[in-house]
């Protein structure tokens, strides 16, 4: 990982994209790194399209801008895709995370020609599987930090679990479903 | 010791408010502010704090139970942001005017319409001329920073004046970013107990708040309250001197970024100014001499100090994050020019409009403009003074 990522996040409102990018901004900064995590807002709704941001550096973050050139991008919600230009300005050293039940080969006719890697992971799937709803935030989240290479496997894994035990500390009973969703979700992601 | 957190600036708000324990805080919300409340309303719930936490139905009387809980002699704040702000504007002068330090944690959003949710100044800048001390804060560790030191400031005895906390709305206030937070006892100490000289629920001396003022006494009122402004300088800098000795963070009336032998000079609020300093470095990297005043301190005004910080610039572009419709340009605008006007400068000096209603600010913006001093120190005129940056014509 170069001392200075930037990572922009694509989903619609309800699905938790603000959650994750935040959740990242938190487990990085328990690594020693500078971090931002943050959402753009408008007048936000269920289903409607969202985008938020994380900066994970080395070095202080002073700038406040949008990320406009992002090394990577997450797609929580695959039918963006034709309604909203995910590539834009995204790094062709970088890479894309796309949420999707199909195929690597079936979704790269969408991206618009884009010439990065790019990455797909079923978290409906694992979603279900580990914690019998649809929440595509969590699986994600695995996923991001695998592809950018933000940190060790374990230890972010030890960290989301103390981070799970503090949030969730009213109802342990999810506690193991979110473990078991991001361990899925860092082998699923490919 | 400091204790390293990441924090958005509404919840380093809400955890200053905690540590400093205030007596009153009455409520109502409104975006971009609602969670300063909401986060200091857990605090109360969990017992953290023992402040009289007031749910009222409107900011009227948000800021209307603040004033009276401040003028019964107890230590209280409310938050708001842009109408909630309006809708408070009465009470401003009213708390100025009284010269109760209420303090109020404002998060920068713009005033409809068109209605919109994002930041810019155009709230608080309404309110400058309210009698209100401002402080404005360019991320959450100053947002916390500001905080803390700000009933230092408003309650020191040469002063007491209220004081608006200001920090950009959605910007600041919900990016999770590092920060550094003082322990409980460091802050409780710092700001220590509210000893008011004079109060309503003081039996010893009863007096009355807020009675009406003939003409032949109106005029010495509003002037009492100018004597308590021309103070906050001194306070500002003196609470602010032993607050880096608490912190090791420094604080002035505003900050200096890189003007030793700058020629160019942006003079900017807020957020978008670590947004300038990314363009600074990038520019000083290739040579080129510029610099950025940073306002902290923009109620009272820091004219003379400005214009002597903008001495040997040969051209400054100041930035408003509001309007005013004077046709020739900001609120800040107008009094950096006046300072520079008395100080005799001979600067060219512009005027942008910028980042209305949570407009982007990139870091290419604040070259452009620096590429556009630089232009304008060459044809040695300014020409159009009041500007608009990333508009679409």
């Amino acid at each position: 990982m170069s001392n200075h990522t930037e990572i922009r996040w694509h989903g619609r409102g309800g699905q938790g994209a603000k959650t994750a990018a935040l959740l990242l901004a938190d487990v990085a900064f328990k690594t020693g790194k500078y971090v931002q995590g943050f959402p753009e807002y408008g007048p936000e709704r269920m289903g409607a399209p969202i985008t938020a941001y994380n900066r994970i550096s080395d070095e202080q973050i002073r700038v406040h801008s949008n990320i406009y050139d992002p090394q990577y991008v997450v797609v929580v919600d695959e039918s963006l895709l034709e309604s909203v230009n995910v590539t834009s300005g995204l790094k062709k050293d970088g890479a894309i995370l796309v949420n999707t039940q199909r195929s690597k080969e079936e979704i790269i006719p969408h991206l618009k020609g884009y010439e990065g890697k790019v990455y797909t992971i079923d978290a409906y799937k694992v979603s279900m599987e580990t914690m019998g709803k649809y929440f595509p935030n969590t699986p994600l989240l695995a996923a991001i930090v695998k592809v950018a290479g933000i940190m060790d496997e374990e230890v972010f894994l030890k960290e989301m679990k103390a981070s799970f035990e503090h949030k969730f500390a009213s109802k342990p009973e999810v506690i193991d479903g979110n473990m078991k969703a991001l361990e899925m979700a860092l082998k699923e992601v490919r | 010791m400091a204790k390293r957190d990441r924090l958005s600036g509404n919840e380093a708000v809400a955890i200053a408010l905690r540590q400093i324990n205030p007596d009153v805080f009455p409520a109502f919300p409104i975006t971009p502010s609602t969670e300063i409340p909401q986060y200091f309303a857990s605090f109360v719930a969990n017992g953290q704090v023992d402040t009289e936490f007031i749910t009222v139905e409107s900011e009227h009387s948000s800021m209307s139970a603040a004033i009276g809980a401040e003028a019964a002699g107890a230590r209280s704040l409310t938050a708001t942001s842009s109408c909630g702000l309006a809708y408070m504007w009465e009470e401003l002068y009213i708390a100025a005017s009284n010269r109760l330090p209420v303090a109020l944690a404002l998060v920068n959003r713009a005033l409809s319409g068109p209605i919109n949710i994002n930041c810019d100044h155009s709230d608080s800048m309404g309110a400058r001329d309210s009698g209100w001390i401002q402080i404005y804060a360019e991320n959450n560790q100053e947002a916390y920073d500001n905080m803390v030191q700000a009933y230092r400031i408003a309650e020191h005895k040469d002063v007491r004046l209220p004081i608006m906390i200001c920090q950009d709305g959605f910007i600041t206030s919900h990016a999770v970013e590092n920060i550094e937070l003082l322990e409980d006892e460091e802050v409780k100490k710092f700001v220590g107990e509210y000893e008011p000289e004079n109060y309503l629920l003081n039996p010893e001396c009863p007096m009355a708040v807020g009675p009406y003022s003939i003409t032949d006494y109106y005029m010495e009122a509003k002037r009492n309250q100018a004597e308590g402004m021309k103070h906050v300088s001194g306070v500002v800098l003196d609470v602010a001197k032993e607050f880096a000795a608490l912190s090791g963070r420094e604080y002035g009336l505003f900050e200096e970024y890189c003007m030793e032998d700058a020629q160019r000079a942006v003079v900017i609020i807020g957020s978008a100014a670590g947004t300038t300093k990314d363009a600074i470095d990038k520019l000083r990297a290739q040579g080129e001499k510029v610099g950025m005043i940073k306002i902290r301190l923009f109620r009272p005004f820091p004219a003379s100090e400005i214009a002597e910080a903008l001495k040997d610039v040969k051209a400054v572009a100041i930035m408003d994050r509001a309007e005013s419709y004077t046709n020739q340009g900001g609120p800040l605008g107008a009094d950096v020019m006046a300072a520079l006007f008395r100080a005799r400068s001979e600067a060219l000096a512009v005027n942008y409009i910028y980042g209305l209603g949570g407009r982007d600010v990139r870091v290419e913006d604040m070259e452009a403009v620096y590429e556009t001093l630089k232009q304008i120190i060459e044809d040695g005129d300014a020409e159009e003074t009041y500007r608009y940056m990333g508009i679409r014509e």
